[in-house]
């Protein structure tokens, strides 16, 4: 496997007694959308918390466009092009829609500690921010404060924002979450068309969206890996079956 | 536009507009003791705007702001009591020390956050407190008289109660037009980004502590310039001058008059002040009345009476 973008090796992180990742290896190639599936309780959120750098490892590491990334802060690999959006809506809900995503294009735009000018009549930042809202579907509501958004939209913002950074790597934690047929049926051509351009991570419940959209899918079960491979082997893959698919055990969203 | 015709705006021009002309006023009346109140208003407005540019802004609920007033306060007077009158060495010392405290505790408790902020800024500004108790030279407990006011070599001269008011109005309204500035820049908001949701900010790559820590310490410099010239006004400095309770008071002041408003902690020092010195003709108690109010303030009226204001259109 030629020049993986994001390589994870052996990576531990222990919550007291509960090994939430568990000797996890893992690569994602530049270009392809990677999907990453568990039942419930998978360790799916601590590990890209991992990857992103909200949360440390016990051990092993994570390697980035070629660099050692296991210690550095989740604002340095944001630098580096690793962008993630929240399992849980994560913005800044006093702020209007334009203002999160034009503070990601200006986070990427030099350093900040300007304190005189007016950024928000910095022309740049606001079209690039408006680009992005735009690729999301997002224009009519540039001006609208964030807390007045719909779950839906706010979902399409949070991936607005991660787009604005330009990043070479999205990770994205359940963006379909809580998002009605059409809203999910949005997503996931949005999803097919971002995956042209960036290379992506996606953690979703979804299976039909997973299975619609992934190069390649992990699954993970208490925090390993137990399969990772084209979507229709992972289909026929007995293992993923019994721990996951098979039985009807709730495959609906969560938290 | 609305903006331009609502209450608020209006009663902001008034404020402006009277503070301008209250020297005016105090000569032809010959009411020298409303000039006096609101020199000292005015400089309290000063030190309330720059706590508010942390609290309101940033987030970042500083119990140990007082401290600032004291090190400015003290810087002044220890440089004139060791015969360094001019204003141009003393001013300057004053803002650089109060960088330099700021940015000593701000990267200490800016580790922190919440409660264990409020009370690791209040730990600090005790302990300046007792410091400066323990400064025997310079009076300790008893403070410290100023004997002659900063010399600007013939620039302005600070012993003019007219012109020392204009000074003070001149800081408030430059401090309130850098907060302007900083609030709407990228920098400001960065700041205000990280209080609305540091997670967010650090995902999309700021470093938000130091983002923080700059504004801490912009914020202590306004506040020790405000301290400078609390002590030039009563030609007196003294440890009480950074109590933990004048922590306090600065709090309620941004509180009453609207944490995160920019004209807000200015309105709210009048109030604070003007009430303060009216009950104390009538109690020692002023908190009986002052505390209700910022309770109900604080109940019914979030954003205090400048978020009031706003709500109130003209028709």
């Amino acid at each position: 496997m030629a020049d993986p973008l994001l390589s994870v090796k052996n990576l531990s992180r222990r919550f007291g007694g509960i090994v939430a990742t568990d000797d996890l290896s893992l690569d994602v190639v530049r270009g392809e959308l990677h999907a990453i599936i568990g039942p419930n309780g998978a360790g799916k959120t601590t590990l890209i918390s991992q990857l992103t750098g909200q949360l440390q490892p016990n051990s092993g590491s994570i390697h980035f466009a070629g660099r050692d990334v296991t210690r550095l802060p989740a604002y340095r690999r944001s630098a580096l092009g690793l962008a993630r959006s929240f399992q849980i809506t994560s913005l800044l809900k006093d702020f209007t829609a334009i203002d999160n995503v034009a503070l990601a294009a200006q986070a990427h735009d030099g350093h900040s500690f300007r304190f005189w000018g007016n950024a928000r009549k910095e022309l740049h930042l606001r079209k690039a921010a408006m680009a992005a809202m735009e690729r999301v579907g997002l224009g009519q509501r540039a001006e609208s404060i964030v807390s007045e958004l719909s779950h839906g939209e706010q979902r399409e913002l949070e991936l607005a924002v991660a787009l604005a950074s330009k990043p070479q790597m999205l990770v994205l934690d359940e963006p379909m979450a809580g998002l009605g047929v059409t809203e999910s049926a949005r997503m996931v051509k949005l999803l097919r068309e971002l995956r042209r351009e960036v290379t992506i991570v996606l953690v979703e419940h979804d299976m039909d969206a997973v299975f619609a959209l992934a190069d390649r899918i992990t699954v993970l079960v208490y925090g390993r890996v137990i399969a990772c491979d084209v979507p229709a082997a992972i289909r026929q893959n007995p293992e993923v079956r019994r721990a996951y698919l098979g039985d009807q055990q709730v495959v609906t969203h969560h938290g | 536009m609305t903006v331009m015709f609502n209450v608020r705006s209006v009663v902001w021009a008034l404020v402006i507009v009277s503070l301008m002309l209250l020297p005016l006023y105090s000569s032809v009346s010959g009411n020298i003791f409303i000039l006096t109140l609101f020199t000292r208003i005015v400089i309290f407005a000063l030190a309330a705007v720059s706590l508010n540019l942390i609290m309101g802004y940033g987030g970042m609920m500083s119990f140990g702001h007082a401290a600032y007033l004291g090190i400015g306060g003290y810087a002044v007077g220890i440089l004139a009591y060791e015969g360094i009158g001019s204003g141009f060495i003393q001013w300057p010392v004053a803002l650089l020390a109060s960088a330099l405290f700021a940015l000593v505790i701000g990267a200490l408790s800016l580790r922190t956050r919440g409660v264990y902020f409020i009370m690791i800024t209040l730990a600090f500004a005790q302990m300046a407190y007792y410091i400066a108790s323990g400064m025997a030279r310079y009076g300790g407990d008893d403070g410290l008289t100023i004997y002659k006011r900063s010399d600007f070599g013939g620039l302005i001269n600070l012993s003019d109660r007219t012109q020392f008011y204009y000074v003070c109005l001149a800081c408030l309204f430059g401090g309130i037009y850098l907060v302007w500035r900083i609030v709407n820049s990228r920098f400001g908001l960065v700041v205000q980004g990280v209080r609305s949701n540091e997670q967010r900010m650090e995902a999309i790559g700021f470093h938000a502590n130091r983002y923080r820590l700059v504004c801490f310490v912009i914020s202590g410099m306004m506040c020790g310039l405000a301290g400078a010239l609390l002590a030039t006004n009563t030609d007196f400095v003294s440890p009480s001058i950074m109590y933990w309770t004048r922590s306090g008071d600065l709090m309620v002041m941004v509180i009453l008059g609207g944490i995160g408003s920019l004209f807000g902690p200015v309105i709210g020092t009048i109030l604070f002040l003007v009430l303060e010195e009216s009950l104390s003709q009538v109690t020692e108690f002023s908190g009986i009345i002052i505390g209700p109010l910022l309770l109900l303030i604080v109940l019914f009226a979030r954003g205090g009476i400048d978020g009031w204001l706003g709500r109130l259109r003209r028709g």
